[in-house]
């Protein structure tokens, strides 16, 4: 076998096209969803649409969490929790979820999943 | 007491497949000891010892280091038949398809980098499907997806050129020396 150089014209191909990959994702940002979905005991409790302005009361053990919803962004308002994690976690980004564990409330961006029942 | 009447006779190759495996046990464990920021990325240094077996002593002989790797690996780190074990067994069982895939493309133009580029991305690739469609799902990790292929295609690349650079030191001259030829190795 003759020498051949650690990188070929292949490798540098997948390198690139790799490296091209991963900085698109990364520029688009966490394509993050469409929909803002509200979990209580790990069961969807609400599934939204980021625009419409709300204000979403959540029953779990401890007491109501105060989930608002306002221009497309989404946050926790309120939480009988006592550490108040999910609150101060603010608007949550696209990609991210805030879970407040105690109440077991949890809100993420989700994708639409459109079914029959969304006609 | 009679002497046992079932004899395992393991030939050369059985015992080069066992050092071989051995070695990359003994670097899953010493990777699970570093502690990485976010939990499913590590160096896969083990992927290393699957290349250079690929490359040196072909397909079958790398299927069977990476598998019993995979298994001995996970005994050992007391993971076996948890759901990391499932991970680890399935990226590893896509990623030594695309090995084999991969393995007939000209070898002018694609060399151990490349290959262990494409089995990192493949081996991510298939723990983020398993992830989102049996362990969490419904757990929106896609948001993760640029960190997981970003952590894969540094540790590829990286993966690769050490692989490189192991196959360039130790060309596969010298099949006399095949019994652990990696402990003198860079390692």
């Amino acid at each position: 076998m003759r020498d051949l150089k650690p990188l070929r014209p292949g490798d540098w191909g997948i390198l690139c096209l790799g490296g091209l990959l991963v900085a698109w994702l990364m520029a688009a940002g966490p394509g993050g969803g469409d929909r803002v979905v509200v979990k209580q005991a790990g069961r969807v409790f609400l599934e939204a649409s980021p625009r419409l302005n709300r204000m979403v009361a959540v029953p779990g053990p401890l007491g109501e969490t105060q989930i608002e919803i306002r221009d497309g962004r989404v946050r926790v308002a309120a939480d009988p929790s006592p550490r108040q994690l999910c609150v101060r976690q603010g608007w949550i980004r696209p990609g991210e979820a805030a879970v407040c564990l105690p109440n077991r409330v949890s809100v993420e961006w989700g994708q639409a999943r459109y079914d029959s029942l969304n006609y | 007491m009679t002497a046992s009447t079932i004899k395992f006779p393991a030939s050369a190759e059985d015992r080069r497949i066992a050092a071989l495996a051995a070695v990359g046990v003994g670097l899953t464990v010493a990777e699970a000891a570093i502690p990485l920021p976010v939990p499913g990325i590590k160096p896969g240094l083990a992927n290393i010892i699957t290349l250079v077996v690929l490359y040196r002593y072909g397909v079958g002989a790398a299927v069977w280091v990476s598998l019993l790797r995979i298994v001995a690996g996970a005994l050992v780190l007391g993971t076996f038949l948890t759901p990391t074990f499932v991970l680890s067994l399935s990226g590893g069982v896509v990623s030594l398809a695309v090995l084999v895939l991969a393995a007939r493309l000209p070898r002018a133009w694609f060399g151990p980098v490349g290959l262990s580029l494409l089995a990192a991305f493949a081996h991510i690739a298939t723990q983020l499907w398993v992830v989102d469609l049996w362990l969490m799902p419904g757990l929106s990790i896609m948001g993760w997806l640029p960190v997981f292929l970003g952590a894969a295609w540094l540790t590829g690349l990286a993966n690769g050129l050490v692989a490189a650079r192991m196959l360039r030191d130790r060309p596969a001259s010298a099949p006399a020396a095949a019994h652990a030829p990696l402990m003198r190795g860079p390692l």
